[in-house]
């Protein structure tokens, strides 16, 4: 059988544009090499965020996306029923605040940049922020309140994409993975040859999250995405004392360098068990996942400038995932320019939770010919800032 | 097969007789055996489960057993968050079972 789409990562990228593609009429086949949700969506967080992105066409997308949750959200939890486990939705809002003297002035600044393209961030003051976080250091020099920050439960979410999409007709299959493209005598994609045969289709979509630089490379159409290594620490559970996302300014950096080496800045949360989650790290290693003290070190004592109680917590396990990393920091949401047939939907970051909602109403609107709620040309594979990475790849 | 204390009787193991101790849980004297963890006593009590969730209050007892998955931790002698299986029991330990409800977050 003949598939409009094969989507190549069930991952929640690929969950989300599978729902909407197969709502909108489309045989969808969604592919992964291991199971659903096995990758970077089951490896982090499950931000939704807007705070930590600057003005700029990955603001746009994310402010989007957070408009589009809670609707879907709602969606998911009547279309699937009581028996599907919720995706625990919840506008929790982020606390950023910045923990240096010098650190207090960028912080404002950006802000400032923020609330001029509509994010509701709220500058307050030291005695308002510990009202928000009581707990939190009294040596804090600066705080913005982001009400719209938010997060699900990762792997729930794209599980329930998936078990969405199933019911609007398409087909996951996991445990098979793509090793080329099916090509006819114009060079054109039609297909996608894997380890359990070769399957044909219309068009085929790379959603392999870190895994797509390899997957596109595989298909003859490579786009520059390098896994980017990220830990979290967890804390064994305790009382309740942390109520929001609270990072420290600094997160915005380490978020935003290209820097190789190890990139640390505090990212602190409880969650409902009474854990707490201690992150993040950011670190170019290729797929080496061997565990480093170093990371861990780093990472325990940056939060403390947060929370100095947490010097008294116990911690329990450490965790982390490969972050689609891109070289000039925005995903590639589009069809490829270089090869008919091929489209892209990857390189978030660690920003793929978020986003995966409206990556797919662009790659939805894109397949089937409607205009986009959003302008999707930042996103394009041409654009001039891949150029330079995409020079060296002309297509098999 | 039950929670409950393997008679020494029955034990082929021909285990040496314990010494009998009891540990105060929720104000409830329960009795054990030197040597046991206070996961040990809770369970040959027959009791499979002291602790709920802050999410939806659901119960939790011992699920790995082995000092992993902090799902068995009860306040000991005034000390929260303590694992029930690695903790050894002592004679006269007052053992709070607990609940921490989830917060009201103010925005």
């Amino acid at each position: 059988m003949t598939s409009d789409v094969v989507i190549v990562g069930a991952g929640i990228v690929g969950a989300a544009c599978a729902r909407l593609l197969a709502r909108s009429g489309l045989r969808v086949l969604v592919l992964d090499q291991g199971a659903g949700a096995g990758g970077t969506s089951s490896h982090g967080e499950g931000n939704i965020l807007v705070s930590d992105k600057g003005p700029g066409a990955e603001l746009a997308l994310a402010q989007h996306a957070s408009s589009l949750w809670p609707g879907t959200a709602d969606e998911l939890s009547n279309e699937l029923g009581a028996n599907f486990p919720s995706i625990e939705f919840d506008r929790k809002g982020g606390l950023v605040v910045a923990t240096t003297d010098t650190g207090a002035a960028p912080l404002i600044a950006f802000a400032e940049t923020q609330r001029e393209v509509g994010v509701d961030a709220r500058m307050l003051d030291i005695a308002e922020a510990r009202e928000l976080e009581p707990s939190i250091s009294d040596t804090i020099t600066a705080a913005i309140f982001y009400p719209e920050d938010a997060q699900v439960q990762p792997v729930i979410a794209t599980e329930a994409l998936l078990a969405s999409a199933r019911l609007a007709g398409a087909d996951v299959r996991t445990g098979i993975r793509v090793t080329g493209a099916v090509r006819n005598g114009a060079g054109d994609i039609v297909g996608v040859r894997t380890d359990a045969g070769d399957i044909s289709a219309a068009a085929v979509l790379v959603a392999a999250g870190p895994w797509s630089g390899e997957v596109s490379r595989s298909l003859g159409a490579a786009v520059p995405i390098l896994p980017r290594r990220g830990m979290v620490l967890v804390t064994t559970r305790m009382t309740h004392r942390i109520f929001h996302k609270v990072y420290d300014g600094d997160y915005v950096g380490a978020v935003s360098s290209s820097d190789a080496d190890l990139q640390t800045s505090s990212v602190v949360e409880s969650t409902a068990s009474g854990t707490v989650l201690i992150g993040s790290s950011r670190q170019q290693v290729g797929f080496d996942d061997r565990l480093q003290v170093r990371v861990l070190q780093e990472l325990a004592a940056k939060a403390l400038r947060l929370f100095p109680f947490l010097a008294e917590a116990s911690l329990m396990r450490s965790y982390g995932g490969f972050r689609p990393y891109m070289p000039d920091h925005l995903p590639v949401i589009g069809r490829d320019h270089r090869v008919e047939g091929l489209w892209h939907a990857s390189g978030h970051e660690g920003a793929g939770i978020g986003l995966s909602l409206a990556t797919a109403e662009i790659i939805a609107a894109q397949m089937t010919g409607t205009k986009p709620a959003l302008d999707a040309a930042p996103f394009r594979l041409d654009r001039p800032t891949l150029a330079r990475y995409l020079a060296e790849d002309v297509p098999a | 097969m039950s929670p409950g204390l393997f008679p020494r009787s029955e034990d082929g193991i021909r285990p040496a007789a314990s010494d009998a101790l009891s540990i105060s849980v929720d104000g409830k004297t329960v009795d054990g055996l030197a040597g046991q963890t206070i996961a040990g006593v809770l369970l040959g009590s027959g009791r499979l489960a002291w602790r709920k969730t802050s999410s939806d209050g659901s119960p939790r007892g011992v699920f790995c057993g082995i000092g992993v998955c902090f799902d068995c931790i009860v306040e000991v002698n005034g000390i929260r968050d303590v694992r029930a299986c690695q903790r050894r029991a002592r004679d006269g330990d007052q053992v709070i079972s607990q609940h921490d409800p989830l917060p009201e977050v103010t925005e």
